[in-house]
C-alpha cells in the first residue's frame, strides 16, 4: 500500500461484504418461497424480501465502487486522498441509511408518510429521508474525489471513473420525480435503473477492469487508455438510447420500438470489447503476478458480463420477442447473469487484488478464493440456465397459449427447486469468499516445475 | 506536412483520429440496422409500402443527393488545402460544404412541411415510422455534420480538418444509401 489513505478502502468493502451476505441470504429464502410458496409468508412477504434483495444489492456494489475508488485514485493520481474524515462520515451515512431502510421495509414503519414511509417504485422504494442522505453521501463522495483527482495527476482511468460517478450521482436525482402518470413515471424511472446499470456503471466497470489489467499484466498504460475510451464511447453510444428498450408499451409513442431494438442490440459490443480487453491484456502482459484470485475474478467479470448483460440481454431486447417474454423468468435469468457478471464479479476482483495489500500479506494468491469463484460462478450459471428454460416454457405456456399464471408457475416447480440448488451453492461460495479474503492469514501456492521453465 | 504515417499498420494506419472511426462505424451499424429491419417490415407489406412511398418528394431527395455530394466535394477539397498548409482556402471550403449543409436542411424541411400538411405523421403507416427516424436522424448528423466543420474551421490543421470532413463524408454516405432505400425502391 503506497498511500496511507487507501485503507479508507477497507471499511468499505467490509461493509460491502456483509451486506452480500445479507443479499444473498434473503436471495436464498426467495428461492425457497418459489419452491414452497407459504413458507414465511406471515413473518417475511415477499414482496418484502425481494425488496432486500435488490436494495442491498445495489447497495453493497456502490459501496465496493465507492472503496475501489478510495483504493486506487490515490495510486493514479499519485497523492493521499483529500479527507479521509469525509469519506468515512460518509460511509456512516450509508450505513445508517441502510439500517433505516432495513427497519422500514421490515416493520413497515411510517406507511404512506412523504418523508419517512417507504415508496412504491420497484429498487427506488428508500424513505424520501434515505435517498436525501444518499445525495449528501454522493456529494461527499464526489467532493473527496474529485478534490483528490483535481490535485493530482490525471489519468484515463480516473477520467473515467469520474464521469462514471458523476453521471451515477446525478442520475439519482431523478429518483426524486415521481410523476402521477404511470408512464411517465416509468420514464424518469429507467433514467436512474437503465442509465445507471447500462451506462454509467459500465464506464465505472471498464475503469475498474482497466486498473485491474494495468496492476495485474502490466502491459502499457497508452494501451490499456486507448481500449478504455473505445469501451466508455461504445457503452454510451449504444446505452443512452438503449434506454429506449424499456419504452416498449408503457404509453409512449411507437418509434421507441425500433430506437431501442437497434441502440440496444449494439449494447452487447462494449461488452463483447470488455472481455476481448481483459483477454487481449493478459495474452500480451508479461507480468506473472502473484494475485492469480483477482486475475480470475478479472476475466470472469468481463467474460460472465459479456454473457449475461450482453447476450442475454441481447436474447429479448427486441421489440418482437419482448412482447411474449416481458416479466417472465428470462427476465429473472438476464438479471440475475447480468448483475453476477458484470458487477458482483467486478466488486470481487477489486477486493480479491486490494483486500491483501491492504492487510499487509502480499504476496497472496489465494486459493480459498478461487475457489470461491467457481462455486459461485458456477451456481449462478446453473441458476441462469435454469431460469432460462423456466422462462421459455413460461412465455410459451402463459403468453402464448394463454394459461393463468399461477398454473403456469405449478408446472415450472421443478426448475424453482433446482434453482434453489444452485442458489445454494451460490450461497456458499459467497461465504467461501468472505472467509477467505478476511480469514487465512498466508496462502500461496509454490509454481510447479511445469510452471517455472520458460515456455520459449 | 504528411497527416499519415505511411509505415504504420492495423489501426494506427487510419487517417485522422481512432474515436471518429470507432463513431463512423457505430454510425453505419445503426443506419444499417434501421435499413434492415425497413427491408423486413417492407415485405409484409409491400404494396402499402409502395402507396406510402409515392407520397414522397422524390424530385427534392434527389437534388439534396447532388447538394451533399457537391458538399463532400469540397470537403474533401479542404483535406487537400489543410495538407497544403493553406488556412485561408481550407476554411473557404468548409464554409462552402457547411452551406450546402444549411441548404440540404433547408430542402428537407420543406419536404417535412409538406408531409405534415398532407397530415402525415410518424403513426400514418409503419413506412413512414422508418421514413421520420431514418431521414429524422440523418437530419440531425447533417446538424452535428456542420457544427464540427464549423469547430475545424476554427483550428484547421490537417489532422482536424481529416477527422471532421471523415464526418462530414459519413453523413454524406448514409444518405446516399438512404435516398434510394427510402425513395427510389419499387
Amino acid at each position: 500500500m503506497k498511500y496511507q489513505t487507501q485503507k479508507i478502502a477497507y471499511a468499505y468493502f467490509v461493509v460491502a461484504m456483509a451486506l452480500f451476505a445479507v443479499q444473498v441470504t434473503m436471495g436464498l429464502i426467495l428461492g425457497w418461497i418459489y419452491v414452497d410458496g407459504n413458507f414465511l409468508s406471515e413473518i417475511l412477504p415477499f414482496n418484502i424480501g425481494r425488496m432486500l434483495h435488490t436494495n442491498s444489492l445495489i447497495v453493497w456494489l456502490l459501496l465496493g465502487f465507492f472503496g475501489a475508488a478510495y483504493y486506487l485514485v490515490p495510486e493514479e493520481s499519485e497523492r493521499e486522498i483529500h479527507s479521509p474524515t469525509l469519506a468515512y462520515l460518509q460511509l456512516a451515512i450509508f450505513v445508517l441509511g441502510t439500517a433505516g431502510v432495513v427497519l422500514t421495509y421490515f416493520f413497515n414503519l411510517f406507511e404512506g408518510n412523504f418523508l419517512l414511509g417507504k415508496e412504491g417504485r420497484e429498487f427506488l422504494e428508500q424513505p424520501k429521508w434515505v435517498k436525501a442522505g444518499i445525495v449528501v453521501a454522493a456529494l461527499i463522495f464526489l467532493f473527496n474525489i474529485s478534490m483528490t483527482v483535481l490535485k493530482g495527476k490525471k489519468t484515463a482511468i480516473t477520467n473515467i471513473l469520474l464521469l462514471g460517478l458523476w453521471g451515477l450521482a446525478l442520475l439519482f436525482l431523478f429518483a426524486f420525480v415521481n410523476p402521477d402518470n404511470l408512464g411517465l413515471d416509468k420514464m424518469y424511472w429507467w433514467y436512474v435503473v437503465h442509465l445507471w446499470v447500462e451506462g454509467t456503471w459500465e464506464l465505472v466497470m471498464a475503469s475498474i477492469l482497466a486498473f485491474l489489467m494495468l496492476k495485474l499484466t502490466g502491459v502499457d498504460r497508452e494501451v490499456v487508455e486507448k481500449w478504455l475510451y473505445v469501451i466508455a464511447a461504445l457503452a454510451l453510444f449504444s446505452g443512452i438510447l438503449g434506454t429506449g428498450h424499456h419504452y416498449y408499451w408503457i404509453g409512449t409513442p411507437g418509434y421507441w420500438q425500433w430506437i431501442g431494438s437497434i441502440f440496444s442490440s449494439l449494447e452487447v459490443i462494449p461488452f463483447f470489447a470488455m472481455m476481448a480487453f481483459a483477454f487481449v491484456m493478459v495474452w500480451k502482459g508479461r507480468r506473472d503476478h502473484p494475485n492469480k484470485a483477482a486475475l480470475l475474478w478479472a476475466l470472469g467479470c468481463a467474460t460472465l458480463a459479456f454473457f449475461g448483460a450482453g447476450v442475454w440481454g441481447f436474447l429479448h431486447t427486441l421489440h418482437g420477442v419482448n412482447y411474449y417474454t416481458h416479466g417472465t423468468q428470462i427476465t429473472a435469468a438476464h438479471g440475475h447473469l447480468a448483475f453476477f457478471g458484470a458487477y458482483v464479479s467486478l466488486n470481487l476482483a477489486i477486493i480479491s487484488y486490494a483486500m491483501p495489500v491492504l492487510k499487509g500479506r502480499d504476496p497472496y494468491n489465494q486459493v480459498l478464493n478461487m475457489a470461491s469463484f467457481w462455486l459461485m460462478s458456477g451456481g449462478m450459471t446453473f441458476m441462469t440456465f435454469t431460469l432460462t428454460f423456466a422462462g421459455t416454457v413460461q412465455t410459451h405456456l402463459q403468453r402464448v397459449n394463454g394459461e393463468m399464471y399461477m398454473d403456469v408457475q405449478d408446472q415450472l416447480w421443478i426448475f424453482y427447486v433446482m434453482r434453489f440448488g444452485s442458489g445454494l451453492a451460490v450461497v456458499l461460495g459467497a461465504v467461501l469468499f468472505i472467509y477467505a479474503v478476511l480469514a487465512p492469514r498466508r496462502e500461496v501456492i509454490e509454481p510447479g516445475a511445469a510452471a517455472r521453465t520458460p515456455a520459449e | 506536412m504528411t497527416v499519415q504515417d505511411d509505415t504504420a499498420t492495423g489501426l494506427d494506419a487510419l487517417p485522422g483520429d481512432l474515436m471518429m472511426w470507432l463513431l463512423i462505424v457505430s454510425e453505419l451499424l445503426v443506419f444499417g440496422a434501421g435499413l434492415a429491419a425497413f427491408m423486413g417490415v417492407r415485405l409484409t407489406d409491400v404494396a402499402g409500402f409502395a402507396e406510402a412511398q409515392s407520397h414522397l418528394h422524390r424530385a427534392a431527395a434527389g437534388i439534396n443527393t447532388v447538394v451533399l455530394v457537391t458538399s463532400g466535394w469540397l470537403a474533401a477539397l479542404a483535406v487537400q488545402a489543410a495538407e497544403a498548409g493553406r488556412a485561408a482556402r481550407t476554411r473557404l471550403f468548409l464554409a462552402g460544404a457547411a452551406l450546402l449543409g444549411v441548404v440540404f436542411l433547408w430542402i428537407k424541411a420543406i419536404e417535412y412541411a409538406d408531409k405534415a400538411a398532407q397530415g402525415i405523421s410518424f403513426e400514418t403507416h409503419s413506412f413512414f415510422t422508418f421514413y421520420y427516424l431514418l431521414t429524422g436522424f440523418h437530419a440531425v448528423h447533417v446538424v452535428a455534420g456542420i457544427v464540427i466543420l464549423g469547430l475545424v474551421a476554427l483550428a484547421p490543421t490537417p489532422r482536424n480538418t481529416e477527422v471532421g470532413t471523415a464526418f462530414w463524408h459519413m453523413v454524406d454516405l448514409v444518405w446516399v444509401i438512404l435516398f434510394p432505400i427510402l425513395y427510389l425502391l419499387g
